[in-house]
């Protein structure tokens, strides 16, 4: 029982409490420039979940079964970039072959993910945590949906900012940073959970 | 000005990372909880960025076209490594406060796009030039940002008490939305800037005083006198 309230715990952490972008402000690039729709951002979300996950599994296999052993664990950085770079590829030709739907919809977004930060800071945080495979998995799933929820929550405010009468300046770049602060300030009362 | 210091100006300047090109906003936000952070930040980011600037600009004709980013990459990732190993053995303090934001340079969108768009194309001392600007110019945006967020959130500046005693700080600041607060002002104030800029070039350059279908017009310091 305890272990499961423990997954429990982690994927409403990591979803919620410590939000990937709003808190740990990891994927900020594709949180600010991909949140003008929500039907884009929710294709980004699910991708970002999609790639998450796995590289958290593969992550976590390759460091507990040849860099730990080993002693490599210096290379985790490299490693882990690297696999997460091919396993997009593989994931892109993947969902190319078998689900021809999925891929179309998700487009330009799948080759970006590479240089999602919050891929390769998930799989470090997991090592750096402590987590075991199935802890990794779950935390990783956490951490896309949190992510998701972001984005999509900010693209819906952005829409229906859309066409209002907005001061220049503030026009643009400020003004999403604004939505984020208040979203920000939303999110930073879950932590009472933790 | 000559040309390497052309380079420096454009990276601080012109075409500066953290508030023209909206780069590398993980660390710009995740890091600046106070100045002492974000200097440690941009000098890791600066030594990473110059050197693998150099390297890639050394190696750009040996990498065929096709696998150069995973190249790039691979360069990055490698003295990311060494400069995580370098704090960890030297500065622990610092290392501990930036925790997984230093292996994360590797996917610093900055130096990537610094490889892409200058290294893989340019002489090796240019592109170190570039390197040393644009790391300058990340290194002075995420201090401003932090130097904001750490003054009025904590009262301090590089940990010295700089507001009298009376000031209540504002924690929300040094919090994680504070970061997109300071932020969104900062560039909200260089917008500002832009435009009254723009329209008061505009009027020097010779207006018909057609205010009407100016796309400046509402911030136009001389709208009044020409109307």
């Amino acid at each position: 029982m305890s272990g499961q309230t423990s997954l429990i715990m982690i994927i409403i952490g990591a979803a919620l409490v410590n939000n990937v972008v709003l808190s740990q402000f990891l994927g900020i690039c594709s949180f600010l420039g991909v949140s003008s729709q929500i039907k884009n951002s929710a294709g980004l979300g699910g991708a970002v979940i999609f790639v998450i996950t796995i590289a958290s599994a593969v992550a976590n296999l390759l460091y507990t079964f040849v860099l730990d052993p080993l002693g490599l664990d210096y290379l985790q950085t490299i490693v882990f970039i690297i696999v997460i770079a091919a396993l997009v590829q593989v994931v892109e030709m993947f969902l190319k072959k078998t689900m021809p739907a999925l891929y179309t919809a998700l487009g330009i977004y799948l080759p970006l993910i590479t240089t999602n930060c919050a891929v390769l800071g998930v799989a470090l945080n997991n090592v750096s945590d402590g987590y075991n495979f199935i802890q990794s998995v779950v935390s990783g799933f956490g951490t896309g949906v949190g992510y998701t929820i972001a984005i999509v929550l900010l693209a819906g405010i952005r829409e229906s900012l859309e066409g209002n009468d907005i001061p220049k300046p503030v026009k643009g770049a400020p003004l999403v940073l604004f939505c984020a602060t208040l979203m920000g300030m939303a999110f930073y009362g879950f932590s009472t959970l933790g | 000005m000559n040309k390497n210091m052309e380079r420096i100006y454009n990276g601080i300047v012109k075409e500066n990372p953290v508030f023209i090109m909206m780069l590398g906003m993980c660390p710009a936000l995740a890091v600046t909880t106070s100045v002492t952070n974000a200097l440690g930040m941009g000098a890791c980011t600066i030594a990473v960025l110059v050197i693998s600037n150099i390297v890639i600009s050394l190696v750009r004709n040996i990498i065929p076209d096709e696998v150069r980013l995973p190249a790039f990459i691979v360069i990055v990732a490698s003295f990311v490594t060494i400069v995580e190993l370098v704090m960890k053995a030297y500065f622990v303090e610092l290392n501990a406060s930036l925790g997984v934001y230093i292996p994360l340079i590797v996917v610093n969108c900055i130096i990537l796009g610094r490889a892409e768009a200058y290294a893989s194309k340019n002489a090796p001392l240019l592109s170190a030039m570039d390197g040393i600007g644009m790391g300058l110019g990340f290194t002075v945006g995420i201090v401003a940002i932090a130097f904001f967020r750490e003054l009025f959130g904590n009262g301090t500046v590089c940990g010295f008490q700089v507001m009298p005693s009376f000031y209540p700080p504002v924690s929300l600041l040094v919090k994680a939305p504070g970061a997109f607060l300071v932020l969104g002002f900062i560039v909200m104030a260089m917008n500002a800037m832009n435009i009254k800029t723009q329209a008061n070039k505009k009027v020097e350059e010779g207006c018909d005083g057609g205010c009407a279908a100016c796309g400046v017009a509402d911030t136009c310091d001389k709208k009044e006198a020409k109307a």
